[in-house]
């Protein structure tokens, strides 16, 4: 992965470790859901309860709200402001900015509170950055990225994705 | 800026609609998703105001199936069409691997077609981004509107680079999905360069 080059490109190390991570602050942090979503709104990894959840928009919209609060940081001349706290009746939002490009998202009730979160939050940051430095300094040495599995698409497989 | 996961076997890349204000943008989403099967489209999101303007985004996720074994996403977006949303324009097209600019055809909007594809420009440079070398392609559309402007007039005013252009009557899907094609064509042509 180009760490903020071209693509985002995940390998299976790497996205178990994430997941590993996760994983455990999901249970640690005691949430209904826990997210990972790159500034683009792509979901990257997830774990909970996914099923009562569209989980693309999530995505989606938790992006453009990361990039709206960021668009408000740089008028009033922050550089970003890496945590957003929505507060619900039943469900909190708990948002954080991951090495500048991922954004991790917590969904959390009464059985967790926003302490905890916190303080699980961000030993799971540090964890995903590590993750992220290693995947830099990984691409880094390998120079190019391995072949696109798409070097050899034909306009036969575009048309094919078109034919419903 | 397309996310290609080799763990999950999943690409997914961004497409985003450009346009004076009123043109069709969120018409041609609205399209696509009535016309989509359920199993392959997630829910079109619409932030709008309340008299249904387009206020930060609309976004529509579409999973169109395989390719070489990845199953290929396109998450589509449509920006605020009007000038004074200009800041929330710049950051939908954060990241975008192909954009459509929707013209509208009426003669009383043509300057504003050459004021929004200006601020295309800018704003996808601002990004990083060059409209001459993104995958991209022009609609015209409201073709079936009276006193539309003839086609020829439309191309030279506003086809910059040879691009795919395609004449639209977005509420009726004429166009609609040709568009989208030709732009999902550009971008998976781009990944496979890479």
């Amino acid at each position: 992965m180009t760490m903020f080059g071209s693509n985002l490109v995940l390998y299976e190390e790497e996205f178990d470790r994430i997941n590993a991570v996760l994983a455990r602050l999901w249970m640690d942090a005691n949430a209904k859901i826990v997210f990972l979503v790159d500034k683009n709104g792509q979901q990257i990894a997830a774990k909970g309860d996914l099923d009562k959840v569209d989980a693309t928009s999530l995505a989606s919209l938790t992006a453009g709200n990361v990039a709206a609060t960021d668009g408000l940081a740089k008028l009033i001349g922050e550089k970003e402001f890496s945590i957003l706290f929505h507060e619900g009746e039943r469900d909190n939002i708990h948002i954080s900015i991951v090495g500048q490009r991922l954004i991790l998202v917590l969904i959390f009730d009464e059985r967790s509170s926003l302490g905890l979160v916190r303080l699980r939050v961000r030993k799971a940051a540090a964890e995903l950055e590590e993750v992220l430095t290693q995947m830099a300094s990984k691409a880094a040495d390998q120079g190019e990225a391995p072949a696109s599995p798409f070097a050899e698409i034909t306009d036969d497989d575009i048309d094919a994705l078109f034919t419903e | 800026m397309s996310f290609i996961n080799y763990a999950s076997r999943e690409i997914n890349c961004k497409i985003v609609y450009y346009g004076p204000g009123l043109g069709g943008k969120t018409t041609n989403l609205q399209y696509v998703y009535e016309r989509t099967n359920p199993q392959n489209k997630g829910q079109l999101i619409s932030l709008a105001t309340e008299t249904d303007r387009t206020l930060f985004f609309d976004f529509l996720p579409l999973d169109l199936g395989s390719v070489r074994g990845f199953r290929t996403r396109f998450h589509l977006y449509t920006v605020p069409g009007q000038v004074f949303y200009d800041a929330s324009r710049k950051l939908i097209l954060k990241g975008v691997d192909g954009v459509i600019f929707v013209a509208d055809s009426q003669e009383a909007r043509m300057d504003a077609n050459q004021e929004s594809l200006d601020n295309l420009k800018h704003n996808l440079r601002e990004n990083g981004f060059d409209l001459g070398l993104i995958p991209y392609a022009l609609q015209f559309n409201k073709r079936d509107l009276a006193g539309a402007v003839p086609y020829d007039v439309m191309l030279r005013a506003l086809q910059i680079k040879g691009e795919p252009t395609f004449e639209a009557v977005a509420p009726k899907g004429i166009g609609v999905f040709e568009t989208l094609k030709a732009v999902a064509k550009q971008v998976l042509q781009e990944l496979s360069k890479k």
